[in-house]
């Protein structure tokens, strides 16, 4: 892709570095806050593959798409910290594992 | 040129990642994926997106981190207090993260000062993104819209302090469900 400097293999491989990264911290932590993080490390690795892209093709659609990432990272954290909050009053703890009534 | 300052702070994003999710410490953890933040606010600039970098310091950086610090701080995680507090200010907790932004800041001054903007080749100004979101994707902005309202009600409902009784606490969880659900 012309216009690009940086090569645009380079910028998916790091955007998947970061996501593999947050997927990692997904599944290996149990606190609720550090799963929310992970989860704010994956959608930042999406944008930057949007972006990247986007750049490389000359277009604008890799902001826009950028800006509704933000939008869905912002109203998804909100709804989890509150669910943090609610996990915290009734269980006492961050721990998810101890989160199972519907385990049964 | 640029290349260079791209592989630097993609490093930088990395390790601070990598970081982040390794902490026992959420406040430790948090400092570090702000940096990662900041790390990806760099590789935007570099990619020629301004405007997505200036959004990624302020909304991500800024306000969805500032969220997850009133929630650590409303958790009361440091009820051991001040020895916690003195044990912080010294320099083993600090100093990766203070190395980490200032390489960030190192970049940041070389980028002002070595090269201009129109040297990075393809660069997208805000007003090509204003253009495009307002154009043919109004659409998703009022869907994100409503979204950002959903979440704003949900957060609301979800994060109020329901009363701790036995009655309340069954029906309680039901009523949450049943909420989200209608709202998504």
């Amino acid at each position: 892709m012309e216009g690009l400097a940086i090569p645009l293999n380079h910028v998916l491989f790091v955007a998947a570095l970061l996501f593999i990264t947050g997927l990692v911290g997904l599944m290996i932590r149990r606190n609720v806050i550090f799963i929310l993080m992970a989860l704010e490390v994956m959608l930042n690795a999406a944008a930057l593959a949007f972006v990247a892209a986007g750049t490389a093709w000359q277009q604008a659609d890799g902001q826009v798409i950028f800006m509704l990432i933000l939008a869905v990272a912002a109203a998804e954290v909100s709804v989890g910290l509150g669910l943090v909050l609610q996990i915290q009053r009734r269980f006492k703890t961050l721990d998810m594992d101890q989160a199972r009534r519907l385990n049964g | 040129m640029e290349l260079i300052l791209f592989y630097i702070a993609s490093a930088v994003a990395l390790f601070a990642t990598i970081f982040a999710m390794t902490r026992t410490n959420a406040a430790h953890a948090l400092i570090y994926l702000i940096i990662s933040l900041l790390a990806v606010a760099v590789i935007f600039f570099l990619l020629g997106a301004p405007f997505a970098a200036a959004l990624e310091v302020v909304i991500y950086a800024g306000a969805i981190m500032v969220l997850f610090v009133f929630v650590i701080m409303m958790l009361n995680l440091g009820e051991e207090g001040e020895e916690r507090e003195r044990q912080r200010l010294n320099p083993t907790v600090w100093i990766i993260p203070a190395v980490l932004s200032a390489i960030l800041l190192a970049e940041m001054l070389i980028v002002l000062n070595g090269f201009d903007a129109k040297e990075t080749g393809a660069l997208i100004t805000a007003k090509q993104v204003g253009l495009s979101l307002f154009g043919p994707y109004v659409l998703a902005v009022e869907i994100a819209s409503m979204l950002l309202l959903a979440g704003l009600v949900g957060a609301y409902h979800v994060g109020r302090r329901f009363r701790l009784a036995e009655t309340d606490d069954d029906e309680a969880p039901i009523q949450t469900g049943s909420q989200n659900g209608e709202q998504r």
